[in-house]
């Protein structure tokens, strides 16, 4: 593979949006649990939810920060890497950032602050007001960033136009190359582009599973160690509806996405599923396999006949083939590994979590939903599948965009039949980009990706940015993981129990750790109690519960400090 | 005359950017200073004096990029290739700081947090510096080819006057960040701000006039707008009151106009630069008259930029109320409580 800029760029772009949207999902899904159990505070005026959302929003704080802090990096991208896409897009794309920027970042992060630190400083329904804002905010921000992607996908309401030069009020030509770009005609055109609605549902659907397991995976390994019960059965039954509806709201929408894309953008269809010859009769689906671009086929797979006709084109018996990657310019397919693994693998997960949280209601009927502790250990690890998921789900989307960076839309004859050449090879909407000579040349009205990046910028500064990247996001990650360690291992306050400790300061879940520490310091002082010199060295006070990996971790910290405190 | 949108916008932009500056300022120099207190509790109270803020003020500059995209793309797509190094840099810087204040907390480890103490230091000030660079290589102006590409290399980047204009930047943040802390907190940590509010007043008033005297030598276009328009030296003559205040407003014991007299000092800067750039967005070092990006060559269209005028006249108010909403649960004196960082 060519380690060219466009390359490198792309991958900084993946690696950089892969981990962004780590956060934004959680904090999206977990924000609507946190409204809910807020309400269900304010109503049934039991403190025991309150302590519970304590406990959340503490989550959802530190992985909010993460999620902003990585997502300024995205907003920089766009510009630093991808110059000659903004120039392209900026009419149409920029008012969608923008908006986003006005109205829901800025509410977000107000209101967050409320949240975490105005407990005791505003009202109760001021509190409760400014949970619902925060997940308000969070659901806008998702919205305009989907709009503007929407548009790339399947771009309405903008014309591929030459611009007018300003000075002179001609049109503009630079070194003899007409200045293009998509200027904006509609505004709400623009809003509801063919694929907003169902992209934007099924972003939710995603979000509401993500934020759902997270909350199953905590209270599920909390009954697994019997701790905080009270807590992780009321948080679990909640959330345990909220992300059933969010499974099923994701084959829903998965369902009419798919219905989408194959009418607007049949290539990345069969991309997903591998489908290169039309064929004349009723396209069948893989249940998996392993696309062969040399054989056009689909190796190991196994297939259901005609299931894919069935579903795009809703008929029994299926009998219309559909569109396969044959019917286009071979310069115009998108790469089909990639798509179609991960949408397979999406496919599969989204299934897998409905049926654990259908077993999980099962269970629940029958009155044993929390003995059942091989059920627990996979609501542990669920929160796993649903981020897979959403991430699979990304790369579906945007590598089967490829080769373009915004999608020229098809070209449909006056009965809405799509356009084919000579050949039958799909048309693209044309532009025209004009001559000096007063001509014009036809090309699709789209950017095609390797067009798109800045061509200031050279290997050797991605190279740069992309080891940057990969050294603190790496060194986040980690850190992320180990604050919300501790946080889970701390757990939440019991009820009625004084949150506030003597000294007046938050009992962090680091003071677990200083706990030991404190008692490490005194056998520190007292030489016969120190590992080592005692035949039997003791201990030093140690939770029941704490893994042993962790604890040779901490093992080695404590050692670490005593020396440097030497 | 007719209303021209495209000189809005740059205003709009200059408003975000004017925001961004004052209210993240003081936060960044609240980062500077860090340091300069030793012991726990005092630099906890200092982080939480800025806890539930800095967050929000940071979207100023999210939403300052946004428009400025929206806007005015050519220019958005300019200044971040040319800058990519630069602004990679202040990426991780803002990342660093970002989960310095989120993390320190976390664990009581003397190491942990002093690590954290530093990253968050660091981070601030490279992020000002950073800041103050790219205005001051925007004043410079930067080689542009017709088609508005870059040709330069990094050096032209790393300009003396950039560095110097990096320095104040610093210097103004620090000043400013140093007031905030004066007003926030009490007793012996509050001496320790006023303290440190001399000596970065001192150290902003040198800089001040170095890079006023440095422009006036590098940069004489700066001045040209002037001639045209004689009202802009009432600014001039405001900002040096301005600036003239904040000492006297400290004397006094009046903090609050101190720190008023900083947000306009701010201001001022933030006007004056954009009346230096004025009617350019990035000027070109090479064939200034045809290369450089101009608030009418870099904009978007006349429908987008009405579109988006109708998005910020709904959405600026709503947005001012909630920051006023915010400023005001966290108004009166820092202290540390159960969900203190």
């Amino acid at each position: 593979m060519d380690l060219d800029v466009v390359f490198l760029s792309r991958l900084q772009f993946a690696l950089t949006i892969m981990f962004h949207y780590l956060f934004p999902p959680l904090t999206i899904g977990l924000g609507g649990l946190i409204v809910i159990y807020e309400t269900l505070y304010l109503t049934k005026k039991d403190t025991a939810w309150k302590s519970a959302n304590v406990f959340w929003i503490k989550l959802f704080a530190v992985t909010f920060a993460v999620g902003v802090a990585t997502g300024i990096v995205m907003e920089f991208e766009f510009g630093t890497n991808w110059a000659n896409y903004s120039r392209f897009v900026g009419d149409v794309f920029g008012s969608a950032l923008a908006a986003e920027g006005i109205f829901a970042f800025f509410l977000e992060s107000g209101f967050l602050a409320v949240l975490v630190f105005g407990r005791d400083r505003v009202g109760k329904k001021f509190y409760y007001f400014s949970t619902w804002m925060v997940f308000i905010g969070s659901v806008f921000s998702s919205v305009w960033i989907v709009i503007a992607n929407s548009w790339q996908q399947t771009p309405r309401g903008s014309l591929v136009q030459q611009m007018t030069n300003p000075s002179t009020g001609e049109p503009w030509f630079i070194d003899g190359a007409p200045q293009m770009r998509a200027q904006m005609q509609n505004f709400w055109e623009v809003v509801f582009n063919p694929s907003t609605i169902d992209r934007i549902t099924h972003v939710w659907a995603g979000c509401a599973v993500t934020g759902g397991f997270f909350v199953l995976s905590i209270c599920a390994w909390y009954i697994l160690r019997k701790k905080h019960m009270d807590f992780s059965k009321r948080c679990f039954k909640v959330a345990l509806v909220f992300t059933f509806l969010g499974v099923l709201a994701s084959a829903v929408t998965g369902d009419s996405n798919a219905r989408m894309v194959a009418e607007q953008q049949p290539a990345k269809l069969a991309a997903f599923e591998g489908h290169y010859e039309t064929g004349d009769g009723p396209t069948a689906l893989h249940l998996f396999g392993i696309p062969n671009d040399k054989t056009k086929t689909v190796d190991y797979s196994i297939e259901i006949p005609g299931m894919l006709s069935f579903l795009v084109y809703r008929e029994f018996p299926p009998k219309t083939p559909v569109i396969g990657l044959d019917q286009f310019h071979p310069d115009d397919i998108p790469p089909t590994q990639i798509p179609f693994q991960a949408f397979h693998i999406m496919v599969a997960l989204g299934f897998a979590m409905l049926g654990l949280t259908i077993i999980g209601f099962f269970f629940w009927w029958r009155g044993s939903l929390f003995k059942q502790r091989w059920l627990m250990y996979l609501f542990v690890i669920g929160i796993l599948g649903a981020i897979a998921a959403n991430e699979l789900g990304w790369v579906t989307a945007e590598v089967g965009r490829q080769p373009w960076i915004v999608y020229p839309p098809m070209q449909k004859t006056t009965d809405g039949e799509i356009l084919r050449n000579a050949d039958g090879i799909i048309q693209f909407q044309q532009a025209e980009w004009p001559t000096l000579e007063g001509g014009a040349v036809l090309k699709p009205a789209g950017l095609r990706t390797r067009d798109g990046h800045s061509q200031a910028v050279v290997q050797s500064q991605v190279l740069f940015s992309i080891i940057m990247f990969g050294l603190i996001y790496t060194l986040l990650f980690f850190v992320w993981i180990y604050v919300l360690n501790e946080k889970i291992r701390k757990g939440p306050a019991p009820v009625g129990e004084a949150v506030t400790p003597p000294e007046g300061f938050i009992r962090t879940a680091g003071e677990h750790a200083h706990d030991s520490m404190t008692s490490l310091r005194e056998q520190a002082q007292d030489p016969s109690k120190l590992p080592g010199t005692s035949p039997i060295p003791k201990k030093p006070d140690k939770p029941s519960d704490t893994p042993d990996a962790y604890h040779g971790i901490s093992k080695i910290l404590r050692m670490f400090i005593e020396k440097f405190k030497k | 005359m007719t209303f021209d949108l495209n000189l809005l916008w740059f205003l709009l932009i200059g408003v975000l950017m004017t925001g961004y500056a004052i209210l993240d300022g003081f936060d960044l120099g609240v980062g500077i200073l860090h340091l300069t207190v030793r012991d726990d509790t005092n630099r906890r109270l200092q982080l939480n004096s800025i806890g539930p803020l800095w967050d929000g003020n940071e979207v100023w500059l999210v939403t300052f990029g946004g428009a400025l995209f929206a806007a005015f793309p050519e220019t958005y797509a300019t200044i971040f290739e040319t800058f990519y190094i630069p602004f990679m840099l202040l990426l991780f810087a803002l990342i660093f700081r970002a989960v310095s204040i989120e993390f320190r907390s976390k664990q009581k480890y003397s190491i942990w947090r002093g690590f954290w103490d530093v990253c968050f230091c660091f981070a601030s000030t490279l992020a000002t510096f950073l800041f103050g660079v790219a205005v001051g290589v925007s004043m410079i102006g930067i080689p542009l080819n017709e088609r508005f590409l870059f040709m330069g290399n990094i050096f032209h980047l790393l300009h003396p006057y950039a560095l110097c204009v990096g320095v104040l930047a610093v210097a103004v943040f620090a000043m400013h960040g140093a007031i905030y802390l004066y007003l926030k907190t009490e007793g012996e940590l509050q001496k320790h701000a006023r303290r440190n509010f001399w000596r970065m007043f001192y150290f902003f008033l040198v800089m001040y006039l170095v890079v006023t005297v440095y422009t006036l030598i590098a940069v004489p276009r700066a001045i040209d707008n002037f001639t045209n328009y004689p009202w802009l030296w009432i600014v001039v003559i405001l900002n040096v009151l301005a600036v003239a205040n904040i000492p006297r407003a400290m004397y006094l014991g009046r903090p609050l106009y101190a720190f008023i007299s900083s947000c306009c000092t701010i201001a001022a800067f933030v006007f004056l630069f954009s009346t230096a750039l004025y009617p350019n967005l990035v000027t070109s070092s090479v064939n200034e008259a045809t290369n450089s990006l101009n608030i009418y060559n870099a904009a978007s269209t006349p429908l987008t930029l009405t579109i988006m005028t109708v998005i910020a006249v709904i959405g600026m108010p709503i947005v001012l109320l909630y920051t006023a909403i915010v400023y005001w649960t966290f108004r009166g004196k820092v202290v540390l409580d159960e969900h203190s960082y």
